[in-house]
């Protein structure tokens, strides 16, 4: 047996047990060290020097970046200390823009609280005016470099936590700045809008995109009647920003909180979960039967969509082709409520409250509309209701639970349980299990999916047939797990992705928290939350049941193909990046060739270099543009060839001359009939 | 085909250095050296063929001076100074160069792209002060009269060899 480890800490012996890190250690001391860099979930990085303790023989050290050694003698809190945290503080604010009483970071931020805590009454330093343009080009993030205080926890959840990077450090010594790549605004890279940026930034410079304003001019407007639809993962979170417990249900005073605030409708996120559960259960029974891309991915999740739209477009096909439940609750909304109302979709407005800040992007995604109005208006995050709730000023606390509006708020368990990571895939095997054996279970638990892992695995057995699953978080993960599946290291019928560490419950749009512990709650929550309710199964819910035999039709059926399906397109990371070789006239067509990794393995520099010489011999380079452009993102299918509006994959020399040709004579035509 | 040529030459760089993304320094000077500059999308082709994300190769472009993101001229003019330079009036060089390139406020470059004017902190040519530096060769205790008869030199050179490609 090895010896026991100890530190002295303030005079106080503390056992080192698995502790990495020092500032661990102290924390078990219990003495909150303040730090704006240190997140238990990401790599430790030391910057911001706030965590510096003193240890005997050593001085002054990063306690973040320091492993505990034995026989360690700490101190936290010296004269020293103290007054180089001040200074650490007071040099932030000197560069850090201080409008903080219209910052809508208010209280959540973790540099006035930190100004408060260590006392700091005055900055001695000269303030240092550099407007930095702010950037709300993105529809569901905006960053204000103003207030960046360079801690990296964005750059390092980007990268390390979601594998995207869409942000990253430029520049050097006071001209440093975390921005996206060249300078370009957020909506023009590859970000995928999760927002967990914008959970760890510890000020206002990476804030999710309010949509109160638009919000309170629908419900001011008598001629529209404002429908809302609240997410699973909002009810056992949105109590924190009035001091209740995580995890505690608030779904009753939501309700309460909403009709008071002046929405007309109150409906249930998980009642669209429902219908998803069903729809989707019955494409992937479709497809185990037709061998039809297996493994099928889950769609719920807006970020993780982008993401393979981006990175992985050969596995969009086999992403569901379900709409997320918000958006197949805004379609329904629009066609079948306005309906009921006697009104038009036009005055209808769709306002959806999530824990997500891209569902911000996945409602404006130009697929979700309806005669050219969008199926869901606004979205609103768990944050900006807590926000209205507090600016109406009701005690959310004292409210009266009341319910939702039937048809729409009537939920199964099943429904409910999307908020968490797991959740999906339970509530698609509650109905599958049932469906294929036709056999009614009285159990509906599958702890199986169910934990706190980033990536977790199952193999169930239903009636004849071995199902495998993968349930993941984290885009890192599921990064790792798409390159084991193109790689044929592992099989799975089924997978579920949700972006955020967690799933739903530890969304973008959710009460700021920074301890896991608050999401594990949340996630408790939302379990009790399943084992109250009635039902817990998606087919058990009698108004989906309603909906499909008055409606809806068939299960897949072409009605329910019109509102509750989608198709995904690939989309390039970076926008503008193409390269000219040869610029023809205003009349001409463009012929570009992919030079992404994939394309230029598989031999699209000859290819382009072939083409522009056919393109010389052949006296054409007055009317067609020639250019090379950074990924098609179709790079199974490569060398990717663009002439025009069309792709050519697998493309040869003759392939593009035919098309070029093709191309060629029908501008021809359209000039001389333009003559 | 210029650009074709020069690209291909991006290509053969990643290549030479295995795609791998700890060479994205040597892989970012040779392609400088290729065009005198960073192109943004050559930077976006090197962090697709890298695997990285384009945002943080932007990060270490930026963050070491030698690296430009701006076009720059055949000749690159590095007017030192640091402090010995300074004290025997290297910004009398400086204007006297800005007025012989006649480059507009602002602008480092001459439209032609043929010179680009900087200043940089020390050559460690100390003794030689003040100095200045034309891409690779050293110029040393240098007066405005020098500097002028320097760039003359190098634009009667320009002028032959622009004589020489035309006549050939």
């Amino acid at each position: 047996m090895s010896e026991e480890r100890y530190v002295t800490i303030d005079n106080k012996t503390i056992l080192i047990e698995e502790e990495g890190n020092l500032l661990e250690l102290v924390r078990k001391a219990n003495i909150e060290l303040p730090t704006f860099c240190y997140h238990s979930e990401l790599s430790v990085y030391g910057s911001c020097r706030l965590c510096m303790v003193e240890i005997e023989g050593l001085g002054l050290v990063p306690a973040c970046s320091t492993p505990p050694a034995m026989g360690m003698k700490v101190r936290t809190n010296t004269e020293e200390i103290r007054k180089m945290r001040k200074i650490i503080v007071e040099l932030l604010l000197a560069n850090h823009n201080q409008d903080c009483p219209t910052c809508q970071k208010g209280s959540t931020c973790q540099l006035q609280a930190l100004a408060r805590r260590l006392g700091v009454s005055k900055v001695r330093f000269k303030k240092q005016n550099r407007e930095l343009p702010l950037d709300d080009s993105s529809p569901s993030l905006v960053r204000d470099p103003n207030k960046c205080v360079l801690c990296g926890d964005c750059v390092r959840i980007c990268s390390e936590v979601q594998s995207v990077g869409a942000i990253d450090f430029a520049y050097r010594g006071a001209h440093t700045v975390v921005i996206p790549s060249f300078g370009k605004e957020l909506d023009k890279v590859e970000c995928i809008n999760c927002g967990q940026c914008a959970r760890v930034c510890p000020t206002g410079a990476l804030m999710p995109k309010s949509e109160i304003e638009e919000v309170w001019k629908a419900i001011y407007d008598p001629n529209k009647v404002v429908v809302g639809q609240v997410a699973p993962a909002v009810r056992v979170a949105l109590g924190e920003m009035f001091g209740l417990e995580p995890g505690v249900t608030t779904t009753g005073q939501i309700a309460a909180a909403l009709k008071a605030i002046g929405f007309d409708k109150i409906f249930d996120t998980s009642f669209s979960a429902d219908l998803t559960v069903i729809e989707e259960s019955n494409e992937f029974i479709n497809r185990i039967q037709k061998n039809e891309n297996i493994p099928q991915f889950t769609s719920c999740c807006p970020a993780w969509v982008k993401f393979v739209e981006q990175y992985y477009p050969e596995f969009v096909n086999h992403l569901s082709t379900c709409r997320s439940p918000q958006q197949m609750f805004g379609a329904l909304a629009k066609e079948i409520l306005a309906n009921d109302l006697g009104i038009g979709p036009e005055d209808v407005v769709v306002v959806s409250i999530m824990p997500c800040t891209a569902k911000k992007f996945e409602a404006k995604r130009p697929e979700f509309n309806h005669n050219g109005m969008r199926d869901v208006d606004n979205v609103l995050t768990t944050q900006e209701l807590g926000r209205m709730i507090e600016e109406a000023g009701i005690n959310f606390r004292e409210l009266e639970p009341e319910s939702f509006h039937l048809p729409f708020g009537f939920k199964t368990g099943a429904g409910v349980i999307f908020g968490n990571s797991g959740g999906v895939s339970e509530a698609a095997l509650r109905y599958i299990t049932e469906k294929i054996t036709g056999e009614k279970r009285d159990s509906y638990e599958f702890t199986t999916v169910r934990g706190d892992n980033g990536m977790r695995e199952a193999t169930l057995t239903v009636g004849s047939k071995d199902f495998s699953l993968a349930v993941v978080n984290g885009l890192g993960n599921a990064r790792n797990l798409l390159e084991r599946i193109k790689s044929g290291d592992v099989h799975y019928d089924f997978v579920e992705v949700m972006a955020c560490p967690g799933g739903c419950v530890g969304g973008a749009g959710q009460p700021v928290y920074s301890n896991p512990s608050i999401r594990h709650k949340r996630t408790k929550g939302i379990y009790e939350n399943d084992r109250m309710l009635e039902l817990h199964k998606s087919q058990d819910n009698p108004y989906v049941t309603e909906l499909y035999s008055s409606y809806l039709g068939d299960i897949g059926g072409e009605k329910a193909h019109h509102l509750l399906h989608t198709s995904y397109k690939t989309r390039k990371r970076i926008s503008d990046e193409d390269m000219t070789f040869s610029s023809g006239d205003d009349q001409g067509f463009e012929v570009n060739v992919c030079f992404g990794t994939g394309c230029f393995l598989k031999g699209s520099q000859k290819l382009l270099r072939d083409i522009l010489e056919y393109i010389r011999s052949n006296g054409l380079h007055s009317s067609v543009k020639v250019g090379a452009s950074f990924c098609f993102e179709t790079c199974d299918r490569g060398p990717v060839v663009k002439i025009g509006d069309k792709i050519i994959e697998h493309c040869t020399l003759d392939k593009a001359r035919e098309a070029i040709e093709g191309m060629a004579t029908s501008t021809l035509k359209e000039v001389q009939r333009n003559a | 085909m210029e650009t074709l040529r020069k690209f291909e030459k991006v290509c053969e760089i990643v290549d030479q250095n295995d795609r791998s993304a700890a060479r994205l320094i040597p892989i970012l000077q040779a392609v400088q050296s290729e065009y005198r500059y960073l192109p943004e999308e050559i930077l976006t082709y090197i962090a697709t063929s890298l695997g990285i994300s384009p945002a943080s190769v932007f990060g270490v472009a930026t963050f070491y001076s030698l690296f430009t993101m701006k076009p720059k001229g055949k000749y690159i003019i590095r007017i030192c100074d640091g402090t010995a330079c300074h004290v025997k009036g290297s910004m009398n060089l400086y204007e006297a160069l800005r007025n012989k390139l006649t480059l507009k406020e602002g602008a480092d470059s001459t439209p032609d792209m043929l010179f680009t004017l900087e200043t940089v902190n020390c050559l460690g040519a100390c003794g030689l002060a003040p100095a200045m530096v034309i891409n690779d060769e050293v110029f040393g205790q240098l007066t405005p009269e020098r500097v002028d008869s320097i760039i003359d030199d190098i634009l009667d050179k320009e002028e032959k060899n622009e004589f020489d490609t035309h006549g050939a």
